[in-house]
Formats: structure tokens, C-alpha cells, sequence
């Protein structure tokens, strides 16, 4: 079974979308380590370490995404974890903004995969499987 | 009388303390010095000769029981793989099993880490990293670098579960002597010490006690069950627990100040009391053990130059204490001299501002801590470890300790301080001292009579 890591980052308290994150990704097959809301960058990497995790969903609902995912990626190369795949999704910047620029900051940030507002994590199963397998 | 015997073998003295078990009270204690060197049943026959001198009523023994910390107590090096999950959770079974953890590696171990830890004088090796399911490669790689040096002690492997067939052939037809136990940390953040805990103890009674030749000891008077260390954890716990329907004392902790460490043990959960604050970091253990090895009144005296600056030591003499003190020198000779007794009231006074040190600073280390960051949403705190601001009882052990007539004065130490505002130390709690040193004694008389041990705990902590 392949492992994910999940969590939500920052001050960010929105703890709805995780329950349903971990929901639908342990009942799609993958083994689920749950880091829960209010989560820093070093507590994901950690988990991702310890649990051979293949792959990091970080949420974001409250608007700071953008602060709280800089410079994760060069952390996990940091970390020797660079090989790990990063998703990040939500609403994880403030208000709407075009979101193919949004994506594209992302994306410069280092994160493999990044979704919009109203994309569900159904959307992202397809993304994971291609990436890592099931 | 036909008492009940508890020996500690410690590494100065051995001491005896002889209850009845009928008229449940403590007939008597009696010491004297420890003798490894050559048999330590010599100085246990002379402790009981005391014993014997003291009360001759005593007719036979009606039973035994014995810990020890002699020789150097029980060493052990801790791997893992991330510091603060599969390595803190190693480094807390070592502790909570009473050792000294005297190495700690961490991801993967160099070849010259490995020819550095053969050399250390380490007794057991406990060998951890990855969650069940999780990472394989780097407990793999360890166990590899530790069979490549061919380490000649006992190696408990207590890691990721799904690596330990490759382990197991890594080590099969080696010299090695190896244990499987279940993992430190099974699940992310979830501490699972107990089996590790238990194997520890079993290669503590099998065979260390015999390497440092105590085992003279065990054939005449039966096992020696478990370091001392870990009969005051257990002792501390029955206290705060309480047995059946008498109530123990609630959360508290036990501050042992020795020669070479001071170790702090705190029963409690610790979960934080303020509904915005969030928990961080690892499970906390709810009996939580913390040595520091550089925190001592003697062999240990001289690292407290490097930890303390002048101006600091300053602040731990008494506001009345007008003695001309050369912190430098007085911290050298009883490093030197570790038997070292106070005679003048310079002396003692030196001597109180060392274990006001100790206490204050393994307080600082063990208990936890509050950070405050800084969101977009404004302020928010976490916590690592144990919130003791609501402890009730500190009790206080150790030679220093026991004797001191300001020993409380000592004690007070643990409380909340301006300068270190992040810091959940107690309140106001109540301070015992543990003036007959019956704590290891009791821990041990626990395991057989734990409603005794906590009637006299309550009797005679005072
Ligand atoms: C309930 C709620 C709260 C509750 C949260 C309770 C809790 N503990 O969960 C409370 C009242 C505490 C709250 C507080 C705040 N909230 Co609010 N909250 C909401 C609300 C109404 C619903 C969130 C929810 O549960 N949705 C249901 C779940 C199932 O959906 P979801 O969280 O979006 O998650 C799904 C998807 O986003 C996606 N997804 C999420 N992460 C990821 C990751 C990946 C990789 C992928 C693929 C997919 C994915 O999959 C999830 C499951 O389907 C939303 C508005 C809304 N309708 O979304 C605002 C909203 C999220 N909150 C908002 C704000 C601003 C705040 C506050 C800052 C308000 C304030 N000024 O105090 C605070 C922040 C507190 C904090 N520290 O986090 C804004 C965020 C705006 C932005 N990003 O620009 C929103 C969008 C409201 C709005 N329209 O303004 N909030």
C-alpha cells in the first residue's frame, strides 16, 4: 500500500475537507497518515520521513497558503525528500484570483500538482495514481 | 522479626532498608560504601552487619528484593531515524527502562559513527526508525553498519516491523546477540515503549548485572529486578496513582540530584490546560523520565562552568550568603574530589547554589515548553511537552537533598520563573523530601506489596 501524507497548513483551522481527504483516499486504497490541521512544514516532512510516504496533500482553506507552503519544497530536498510528490489544494490564496497564475506561483514553489477552489479530492485521485501508483 | 529486605546496589553505597511487613513500618535502613571493585557482596554484608547491629531483634529474612545502579548504572545508545519521533521515542523506552542514554544516532549512521559507538562503554543498544509500514531503509542500513563493526553487546531492534526479515538475515549466523520488539513509535507520534522497556529489563537482569560483576549478588540473595533508576519511576507512579481505594498524591515529580546526573521524573499527563494552546511533537509518556548528564554535585560539578557564566552562578547564592565564593575553583575540586564533604558553611553554601542549578536547569529541560507564532490570524501557541503548572507534590531524593537542612529551599527552584515565562513549571506545588532515601526501596517493595509501599511512601515522605 502506498502512503500519503495529509494534513492542513499554517494557523488553519478548517478541519472538514481533511476528514473527508483521509475518507476518500483510505477507502481508494492508500495507507493515510493524518497530520490534522494546524500543521507546520516540518511536521509534514517529519511524518513523510518516518512513514516512507510517497506523496504530501497539504491543504489550505483561510487564505495564506501562499506564505505557509514557501519554501517547503526546498526543505523537503533538504530533508531527502525531494522524490516525495507535493499537492497542495483549497482555497490557498485570498479571494478569487485567476487561477492559472495562481497555479503558476505554485507550481514555480516547487508543488507538483495544484488545485482551485472547488476541486475536489476525487479530482486529484486520478493525478495520484498516475504519479505514484495505487 | 522477620523483615522484608530491599537492596539497592547504587554506585556509592549499597543501601538496605528492612520493613515489616506485619506491623508495616520501617524497621530500619543501613549503608555502606558499594564494592565492585572486588565483591560487592562485601559491602553488602558489611551493610548488613549495621542492619543486624541496629536492630537486633531481627531473627530472619523473610524475603529480598534488589535494584541497582552500580558500576555505572545501565548504558545504552539510542538510534532512530527523524530527532523527534523514532529517536525521542528510542531515547524515552531507554529511559523509562532506568538507563542513561549515553549515545543518540540519528537517519543513517556514518561508518565513523559506528566505530564511535563500539567504543563507547554501552551496555545495550536499542535500534528504532520508521512507523510500521513506513520507511525500511534507513533501520536496514543501520543494522548493516552495526553488524559491519560486529558491536559486542546486545542490540534490541524496535523499529518498522515490515523491515525485520531483512534484519533478521542481515544478522543470522553473526555473533550478534539481537531482540525483535514491537516498534517505539508504531504509528506516527504514537509512543509504544512497553515491550522495548521490558526487553531492556530482561537483558538488565540476564546479563548486564553479571557483566559488571554483581551477579555474585543475585546467587546469594536473589535477582536484582530492575535498575534503581526505574524503581523510583515505579515508586513515584504508585504514589501518584494510588492503589485500589487509597488515593495517591495526584501528578508530581521526583528530582534526584546525584554525583554524575540529576534525573527528573514527572507522573502526569501534561496535556495543555488552555484551550488555545495546541499540542505538538510526540506522545508524552505519562510516567516521563530525563536525565542530564551534566547536571551533578560532584563528577558532573565542572560542566556547569560551560553551562552557567559567572554572573549567573552569582544569582544562586542566598541574598544573605556573604562567603567570598571562587566558583571556578569550588567547581573544580569537587569534580575532582567526588566524595567531597562540606564541612565549612562556605562549603555548603557552594554546595546548595550547585543543586539549586541542577534543579533549575533539569526542571527547564524536562518540562515542557510554550511557543508563541506569530499568523496571519494573530498569535497562537504551541506546546511541546508536559504543561506542569498544575502539579501538587515535588519530592526531592538524592544524597544532597536528603541530608540538606535547606533542601526545600532547594526545591523552590522548580517553580515558575519571570525569565523563563514559556516554560510550564509548577505553580506552587507542595515539596517532600525523601529524608530515610526509602524511594527506590519502595518502588522495588511495590512489585510484590504495593499498598504497603504507598502507606509508608505517604508516611514517611516528609
Ligand atoms: C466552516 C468554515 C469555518 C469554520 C471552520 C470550522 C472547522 N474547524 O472546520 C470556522 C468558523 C472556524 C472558520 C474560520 C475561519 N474562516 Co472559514 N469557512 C468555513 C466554510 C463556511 C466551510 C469550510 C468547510 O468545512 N467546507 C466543507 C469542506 C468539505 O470543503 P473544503 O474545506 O473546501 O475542502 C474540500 C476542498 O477544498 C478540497 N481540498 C481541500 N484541501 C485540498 C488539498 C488537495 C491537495 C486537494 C486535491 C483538494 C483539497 O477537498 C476538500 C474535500 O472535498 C468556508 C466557506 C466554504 N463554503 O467553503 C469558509 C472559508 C474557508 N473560511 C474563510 C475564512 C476567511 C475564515 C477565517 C479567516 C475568518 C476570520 N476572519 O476569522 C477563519 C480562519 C480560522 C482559522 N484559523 O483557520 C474563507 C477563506 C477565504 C479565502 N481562502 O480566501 C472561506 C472560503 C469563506 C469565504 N468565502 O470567505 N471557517
Amino acid at each position: 500500500m502506498k502512503t500519503v501524507v495529509i494534513g492542513v497548513i499554517g494557523a488553519d483551522v478548517h478541519a472538514v475537507g481533511n476528514k473527508i481527504i483521509d475518507y476518500v483516499l483510505s477507502n481508494n486504497g492508500y495507507d493515510v497518515v493524518n497530520i490534522g490541521v494546524l500543521s507546520t512544514q516540518e511536521d509534514f516532512i517529519n511524518a513523510a520521513i518516518e512513514t516512507d510516504a510517497e506523496a504530501i496533500l497539504v491543504s489550505s482553506l483561510y487564505g495564506h497558503g501562499e506564505m505557509d507552503c514557501k519554501f517547503m519544497k526546498e526543505k523537503c530536498e533538504e530533508a531527502g525528500i525531494g522524490h516525495v510528490k507535493l499537492y497542495v489544494g483549497g482555497n490557498i490564496v485570498v479571494g478569487k484570483q485567476d487561477f492559472a497564475e495562481v497555479e503558476r506561483r505554485f507550481m514555480e514553489m516547487g508543488f507538483d500538482r495544484v488545485y482551485g477552489p472547488g476541486q475536489k479530492i476525487e479530482d486529484a485521485l486520478e493525478d495520484l495514481r498516475e504519479d505514484i501508483g495505487n | 522479626m522477620k523483615p522484608y529486605l530491599l537492596v539497592d546496589f547504587g554506585s556509592t553505597y549499597t543501601k538496605l532498608t528492612a520493613v515489616d511487613l506485619d506491623d508495616e513500618y520501617i524497621i530500619g535502613t543501613a549503608k555502606a560504601p558499594t564494592t565492585v571493585d572486588t565483591n560487592v557482596l562485601e559491602g553488602y554484608d558489611r551493610a548488613f552487619k549495621h542492619l543486624m547491629d541496629d536492630h537486633p531483634g531481627i531473627t530472619e529474612i523473610a524475603g529480598v528484593s534488589a535494584c541497582s545502579s552500580a558500576a555505572g548504572g545501565l548504558k545504552m545508545a539510542a538510534i532512530g531515524l527523524v530527532e523527534e519521533l523514532t529517536v525521542e521515542a528510542a531515547k524515552r523506552a531507554c529511559l523509562g527502562a532506568g538507563a542513561i542514554v549515553d549515545a543518540v544516532y540519528t537517519h543513517h549512521m556514518t561508518k565513523r559513527e559506528a566505530r564511535e559507538l563500539k567504543e563507547k562503554n554501552i551496555d545495550i543498544i536499542l535500534l528504532a526508525g520508521g512507523t510500521d509500514g513506513g520507511n525500511q531503509e534507513c533501520i536496514v542500513h543501520n543494522a548493516k553498519r552495526l553488524r559491519d563493526i560486529e558491536v559486542n553487546v546486545p542490540i534490541i531492534v524496535a523499529g518498522n516491523k515490515d523491515a525485520y526479515d531483512e534484519i533478521e538475515e542481515i544478522f543470522e549466523d553473526t555473533n550478534l546477540e539481537y531482540y525483535f520488539v514491537a516498534n517505539v513509535m508504531p504509528k506516527l507520534k504514537k509512543l509504544n515503549v512497553n515491550e522495548a522497556k521490558n526487553q531492556i529489563r530482561k537483558i538488565f537482569i540476564d546479563q548486564i548485572i553479571d557483566a559488571k560483576g554483581i551477579s555474585k549478588a543475585a546467587e546469594k540473595i536473589g535477582d536484582i529486578i530492575m535498575p534503581t533508576p526505574e524503581a523510583v519511576l515505579k515508586a513515584a507512579e504508585l504514589l501518584s496513582k494510588g492503589y485500589e481505594e487509597d488515593e495517591g498524591y495526584g501528578e508530581l515529580i521526583v528530582i534526584d540530584i546525584g554525583g554524575a546526573t540529576t534525573d527528573v521524573h514527572t507522573i502526569g499527563e501534561g496535556f495543555p490546560k488552555r484551550t488555545e494552546v495546541i499540542l505538538k511533537g510526540l506522545e508524552e509518556p505519562f510516567a516521563k523520565r530525563t536525565v542530564e548528564g551534566d547536571l551533578g554535585m560532584r563528577y558532573s560539578a565542572r560542566a556547569l562552568l560551560s553551562l552557567v557564566s559567572n554572573y549567573e552562578f552569582k544569582k544562586y547564592f542566598e541574598e544573605d550568603d556573604t562567603c567570598n565564593h571562587d566558583i571556578e575553583k569550588s567547581l573544580n575540586r569537587r569534580s575532582q574530589e567526588i566524595d567531597f564533604i562540606p564541612k565549612t558553611k562556605d562549603e555548603e553554601e557552594f554546595d546548595k547554589a550547585i543543586a539549586k542549578i541542577c534543579c533549575d536547569v533539569s526542571v527547564s529541560r524536562h518540562v515542557g515548553h510554550v511557543e508563541v507564532v506569530h499568523t496571519p490570524l494573530g498569535d497562537m501557541y504551541y506546546q511541546t511537552g508536559k504543561d506542569l503548572t498544575g502539579i501538587q507534590y515535588v519530592i526531592g531524593t538524592g544524597g544532597v537533598l536528603i541530608n540538606h537542612k535547606d533542601a526545600k529551599r532547594i526545591l523552590n527552584q522548580v517553580n515558575k520563573k519571570s525569565n523563563k515565562a514559556l516554560e510550564l513549571r509548577p505553580t506552587n506545588p507542595s515539596i517532600l523530601i525523601d529524608r530515610s532515601y526509602i524511594l527506590a526501596a519502595m518502588g522495588l517493595l511495590s512489585q510484590k506489596y504495593p499498598k504497603l509501599a504507598l502507606k509508608l511512601m505517604k508516611q514517611y515522605l516528609m
